[in-house]
């Protein structure tokens, strides 16, 4: 294929696609919220997750955003080495972006920072945000988008401990974050903590903690033991949909980790809104695609 | 059956109201959010609209022209109210605004201003955007332009706009502040359960 071509049309899928999910939720959400609703007892939480079910119909029939606030869109990479489009991808997710916002369309919110304008196409600087993890030898491309509000970006926190206040702090931290600001960020959340060496690679892996589905596990016992234990424990604060009281409060915890310096324990926590909007998808070499994260997808 | 508040609203609308209620607008709802708040605070501008027995939405819709110029609400849903508390009692004296809504809870100062000018906060269900844009009849005018579509004043006509779950009174209670004060009691000995099953430094 022309390289050219094969620019344009994966420019295209992924217009497409960032749109997409910005109107629908994911299917393992759907799914979760499904089950909460299901659970609920509480008058207003009953109203609050009917409210829910309504909004989530009339948008996929009037084929709109289902929350205004479409965020800065992010994409994380999951690139293989040998990935044909690979030195392409930038400008393609730049003008996937830009597709997107025309499309949805996406509400305007890259304000360019200092000089503080709305640069009105949801691009600037650095944004769309790309975050990469490269596969030696691999010749595919799996993209996670993902659409956060600022409601549910402001709860983000990270902080450095000292290896004295061991787990037992990380636990701390994440329930002072979520009975502070989570109840804020449109309950029943989806919690990411990441557990690492220092701020910014703690906060890393707490992001890509809530890319992963809501009812995965971590591979290590002792993580998701803590995943489970976290997850019941918030939920028997029982802040409920929009902190209006309820049976939940989250629709669950993942936890991503790395090795650590002997004397420090990072911990961070990023916060996934009940209208978790991310999408994942997979691109062959010759551009076949797959979406990974939507039963049912068609462009 | 539904309580409806219309605009203008009234004082004695409002008395009877306690947090927790749910009602419903019908009349005219103009967004306003941190930095028309700033504008007229801060900044001593006159606000473009007048709030004298109205409501502002505390939100920044997705907002699409049509091509005979008009606009059509596509996507409209609350944002965090809690961002405007530094001004809202000042606000809610200087513009005569009755109802304001928005998404999760207010502070003490929003608390005395909802008191001194017998005035509500209530919140949209976060996130339910589509089904308040569904609710919006025709937008009627729009205000301070420049700021952008988030940020721009959106004056709404709207029909049966809700549910709006009343989250501070006239008489000053805070559902939100209640409700975290519960969480917060219940914090702790939760914490100290699971705190005895990961202690992995060993």
């Amino acid at each position: 294929m022309n390289k050219e071509i094969a620019v344009a049309d994966l420019t295209h899928v992924m217009a497409k696609f960032t749109s997409y999910i910005g109107k629908r939720l994911p299917t393992d959400v759907t799914e979760k919220l499904g089950e909460l609703r299901e659970k609920e007892v509480n008058f207003l939480a009953k109203e609050v997750y009917e409210s829910m079910r309504q909004n989530q119909d009339a948008a996929d029939k009037l084929d709109r955003p289902s929350c205004q606030d479409t965020g800065v869109i992010q994409y994380f990479l999951t690139a293989g080495s040998n990935f044909p489009l690979l030195g392409e991808l930038e400008e393609i997710l730049l003008g996937a972006t830009q597709g997107a916002t025309k499309d949805g369309p996406l509400r305007h919110n890259a304000v360019e920072t200092f000089v503080e304008k709305n640069t009105g196409t949801n691009t600037g600087s650095k944004i769309p945000w790309l975050d990469w993890e490269i596969v030696p030898g691999d010749d595919s491309v799996i993209i996670d988008v993902y659409m956060a509000g600022g409601g549910c970006t402001l709860p983000g926190a990270a902080k450095v401990l000292m290896p004295g206040q061991g787990y037992e702090g990380v636990a701390e931290f994440v329930f002072d974050v979520i009975t502070s600001r989570g109840v804020n960020a449109c309950p029943p959340l989806l919690v990411g903590v990441g557990v690492s060496t220092s701020a910014e690679t703690a906060a890393r892996l707490s992001k890509k903690a809530i890319l992963r589905p809501v009812t995965s596990r971590h591979s290590n016992d002792n993580a998701a033991l803590m995943e489970e234990l976290l997850t019941d424990g918030l939920n028997e604060l029982g802040l409920g949909p929009q902190g209006l009281t309820g049976n939940n409060s989250v629709m669950g915890v993942n936890i991503e980790s790395s090795a650590r310096h002997p004397s420090t324990i990072g911990v961070a926590v990023s916060t996934g809104c009940w209208a978790h909007r991310r999408g994942k998808i997979k691109i062959n070499a010759d551009m076949s695609y797959e979406i990974i994260s939507h039963k049912g997808f068609t462009l | 059956m539904k309580k409806i508040l219309t605009t203008p609203i009234k004082d004695e609308d409002l008395e009877s109201l306690n947090i927790g209620d749910v009602v419903y607008l019908t009349g005219t709802l103009v967004t306003c959010r941190d930095v028309a708040h700033r504008r007229l605070i801060e900044l001593g501008r006159e606000l473009p609209v007048n709030l004298e027995g109205g409501a502002i939405f505390h939100a920044g819709p997705i907002v699409r022209q049509k091509e005979n110029g008009e606009y059509e609400m596509v996507s409209i849903g609350p944002t965090t109210s809690m961002r405007m508390e530094k001004f809202e009692k000042e606000f809610i004296k200087r513009t005569g605004v009755k109802l304001i809504v928005g998404k999760g809870g207010m502070g003490p100062e929003t608390q005395e201003g909802c008191v001194e000018n017998k005035a509500v906060h209530a919140i949209f269900p976060g996130g339910c955007a589509v089904l308040a844009a569904t609710q919006v009849e025709k937008i009627e005018a729009a205000e301070w332009t420049d700021l952008g579509m988030p940020e721009t004043l959106w004056v709404n006509r709207v029909k049966e706009f809700g549910p709006l779950i009343i989250s501070i009174d006239t008489k000053g209670k805070n559902l939100i502040e209640e409700n975290k004060a519960v969480f917060n009691e219940k914090k702790k000995p939760i914490l100290e359960r699971i705190n005895q099953q990961i202690r992995f430094i060993k």
